[in-house]
């Protein structure tokens, strides 16, 4: 009995730590941002199913996470792709040179639109990104005229402008990990607190202040950190008709009968809306490959090629149906032959 | 004492009866409160994840009349022929009323992309089909499941729905004719993963689960029973092993992700171990379930009592003899009932593995030991992310398979235990 214990426990180890020196995977490893992931699975599987490669196994870490674990190195053991809800940082691409990761290749695959949702059982919003900064800012130009900053006094939309209701302030967001918080803050806040005189002074001058004031969210409770899951927002949401919820736009065509989007800057965030840039509020995502792995891991050539195809990214794709904003056509040619050809990024494209 | 003290201490204690019973009464009262208190927690929490559930565990089928064109299937490249072609071929015979290209678009979406697949599958099996028409029952997309399960509902204003007027008629026709049925979800136990809710199973992540419990098991038992035996019956009692002693209590204290990062630091950047495999997870595991082990067994082995082991060692037993062959089989339904026990709570680890790379999107059903795998409270943690509807019910379908388990094997854990229990 303990004989045949512990030759079952030898041959566990053996086999599994032995053949680990001689494997190379045959399957590709994605990881990064988790706004990406909906439709990075969906290429994947169709990949993986309509070809004889490895379905490639995708891991979403954000892309804070995603750009790390993807720039740690060349190798089997690193990701061969990473997602990403923003564009590569002049730092990271720096810091990959420096670990060997000297080839990468930038493809944007679309646009997703963040918008700000309520019950369909309350009135729909009429907001202005200057609206959303005075609202959820940590610190707002004091309402009395003077060049100054005090904590945000508005506790009702009503404060903030007299045309919307008069309902307590209450927003929904993602945590500051999110990727989703980063490119809200950026444009919808930014966009707002740069409608203030005095704030956009302050771009020019002080750099760091202005940062400071533009991407600070509120902590007094009018700003609730409901988590990375956008289901159990849009499920607050419908709990409570006063409060509003910050997600992508995949979340608000999913559950079109219970949720409404709010209007920004006069547009309201739909398909075409937000494919045509008249929303304010989209950001383009992106992936990053590593060309020393491109023909090292079986697949990765094709995988790409099923990207980009038409039936993709197109107009009339498949990540449409899911929610991915295409980019105009001659976008998606110049990415098209960027992946064609391998382009690497240069540190003077950022 | 006197006639008269004593009947003045009766008066004193026959008053105070009243107050006494009162104070059982309500003291039983509040036990009872409590009790029903948490029942009604639990029965809250399985009435709502059974509501929600149980509707996962049926399908939506199509029954689709398609005819395989000898042109189109060539028997030696059955890869590169047009599956999509034909289904939508086959759509538009059903419905030739149909022409708009807004309309068929909407009439091809009620299919589900899984349909060219299992179209494929089946000619591949019998080439000898390619020339007739065949009848076969294709999934359908998941909003036409939602609707059929009452979860999209007719009297709610068209551009609400995820469904359109022209849609529904379409539904209403097929279901007319008896094309449309809801059968039992059998794509729900033998797919993996997928993003397509109506393609989307528990397999992967069952059989991943599978794959690290059994390395757990086989890697914490024996050194958890050794490690209990030697600190029982062996070691000297001096402050090294008082030491070692709090240190495997602490260490069952431990947040689980902090074995998660040591994982991720030793076993893949030191070993360099395959991420995402059932070896590292299972690895990971191990050093979770250690102490409940040890502790579990330590305490069934203190649980033999002295006059065993002294009538062993007097006939003439060495020590080791009489730990072996009386000691440890005596304490062994002990150390089962608390292995059973860490591994029920192995199987519903999340946070460990997601440092080790197991929280992951993969469709592929893992084979062995070093394919990438994820586990059942994984799955259910990623589809409760995902914004389609249909998952929903998959989460909470996915929650009832893996409470089934855990309520098994702790009712063996207790079964066990009350057969094999000895009391002294």
């Amino acid at each position: 009995m303990k004989k045949v214990l512990l030759t079952v426990l030898a041959l566990v180890f053996i086999t599994g730590i032995g053949n680990v020196t001689a494997a190379s995977r045959d399957y590709i490893s994605i990881v990064g941002s988790s706004t990406v992931y909906p439709f990075a699975t969906v290429v994947a599987e169709k990949f993986g199913k309509s070809t004889s490669y490895k379905t490639p196994k995708i891991e979403s870490t954000g892309s804070g996470g995603g750009h790390k674990l993807f720039g740690a190195g060349v190798g089997v053991q690193h990701p061969d792709i990473t997602n990403s809800s923003r564009r590569i940082k002049k730092s990271e691409l720096e810091k990959n040179m420096q670990n060997g990761v000297k080839e990468v290749v930038e493809v944007k695959i679309g646009y997703d639109g963040i918008v700000i949702a309520n019950s369909k059982k309350a009135p729909i919003f009429k907001l202005t990104r200057k609206d959303v900064f005075m609202a959820l800012a940590a610190n707002v130009p004091n309402p009395d005229g003077s060049e100054t900053f005090v904590a945000n006094p508005y506790k009702t939309w009503k404060d903030v402008n007299p045309s919307l209701p008069n309902i307590a302030i209450e927003v929904l967001g993602p945590p500051p990990t999110s990727g989703t918080r980063d490119a809200f803050v950026e444009m919808a806040m930014e966009g707002g607190g740069k409608k203030f005189e005095m704030i956009s002074a302050l771009e020019k001058s002080d750099g760091k202040k202005y940062t400071e004031i533009c991407h600070t969210i509120r902590e007094d409770g009018a700003y609730i950190e409901a988590g990375e899951n956008d289901n159990l927002i849009v499920q607050k949401l419908d709990a409570n008709a006063n409060a509003l919820g910050i997600f992508g736009f995949s979340f608000l065509d999913q559950n079109t009968d219970k949720l409404q989007g709010s209007f920004v800057d006069d547009v309201q965030p739909t398909f075409d809306a937000i494919a045509d840039g008249s929303y304010p509020v989209s950001r383009p995502l992106f992936f990053y490959v590593k060309k020393a792995h491109v023909d090292q891991i079986p697949g990765i050539r094709e995988f790409l090629a099923e990207f980009t195809s038409e039936q993709a990214w197109g107009d009339e794709g498949y990540l449409t149906d899911k929610g991915l904003i295409p980019m105009p056509a001659a976008e998606r040619k110049k990415y098209k032959d960027a992946v064609k050809n391998l382009v690497p990024l240069k540190l003077s494209d950022l | 004492m006197s006639k008269r003290d004593t009947s003045r201490t009766m008066n004193i204690v026959r008053k105070g009866m009243g107050r006494r019973y009162r104070a059982e009464k309500r003291f039983k009262r509040i036990g009872l409160v409590a009790i029903i208190f948490s029942l009604s927690c639990l029965a809250t929490l399985f009435i709502s994840i059974i509501g929600n559930g149980h509707t996962a565990f049926l399908q939506t089928v199509v029954k689709m009349d398609i005819y395989l064109d000898p042109a189109e299937f060539d028997p030696e490249s059955l890869n590169r022929a047009d599956y999509q072609g034909t289904i939508k071929k086959a759509l538009r015979t059903m419905f030739p009323q149909v022409t708009s290209r807004g309309d068929k678009k909407k009439l091809y979406a009620m299919i589900s992309t899984g349909a060219t697949f299992q179209l494929m599958d089946v000619i591949k099996q019998t080439p000898d089909l390619i020339g007739t028409t065949i009848s076969l029952w294709v999934p359908a997309d998941d909003d036409v499941d939602m609707f059929m399960k009452g979860y999209i509902r007719r009297d709610v204003e068209e551009t609400d729905r995820r469904l359109n007027d022209l849609q529904i008629s379409w539904i209403d026709a097929l279901a007319h004719d008896g094309r449309i049925k809801k059968r039992f979800n059998t794509t729900f136990f033998t797919s993996g993963d997928s993003r397509e809710p109506e393609l989307a199973g528990i397999w992967g992540a069952t059989c991943g689960s599978f794959y690290t419990l059994l390395i757990t098991l086989l890697l914490s038992f024996p050194v958890g029973v050794a490690a209990a035996v030697y600190l029982e019956e062996f070691a000297p009692k001096n402050r090294f092993t008082d030491l070692i002693e709090v240190n495997i209590n602490n260490l069952a204290a431990v947040p689980s992700i902090v074995f998660g990062l040591l994982g991720l630091a030793v076993f893949l950047n030191l070993f360099g171990l395959p991420r995402s495999s059932p070896l590292v997870g299972g690895l990971v595991l191990t050093l979770m379930t250690l102490p409940t082990i040890i502790i579990a067994s330590r305490a069934a082995l203190k649980s033999v009592p002295p006059s065993v082991r002294e009538a062993a060692l007097s006939v003439g037993a060495s020590k080791t003899q009489m730990v072996s062959h009386h000691v440890l089989p005596l304490a062994l339904p002990g150390m089962l009932t608390g292995t059973i026990i860490g591994m029920a709570q192995a199987l519903g680890e999340t946070a460990p593995l997601l440092m080790i790379g197991m929280v992951a999107f993969i469709v592929d059903i893992p084979g062995g030991l070093q394919d990438p795998s994820t586990v059942l409270p994984v799955q259910i943690f990623l589809w409760a992310d995902s914004p389609e509807r249909a998952f929903l019910e998959k989460t909470s379908a996915a929650i009832m398979v893996l409470l089934a388990f855990l309520v098994t094997m702790n009712a063996v854990a207790v079964f066990l235990r009350k057969k094999f229990e000895r009391r002294w």
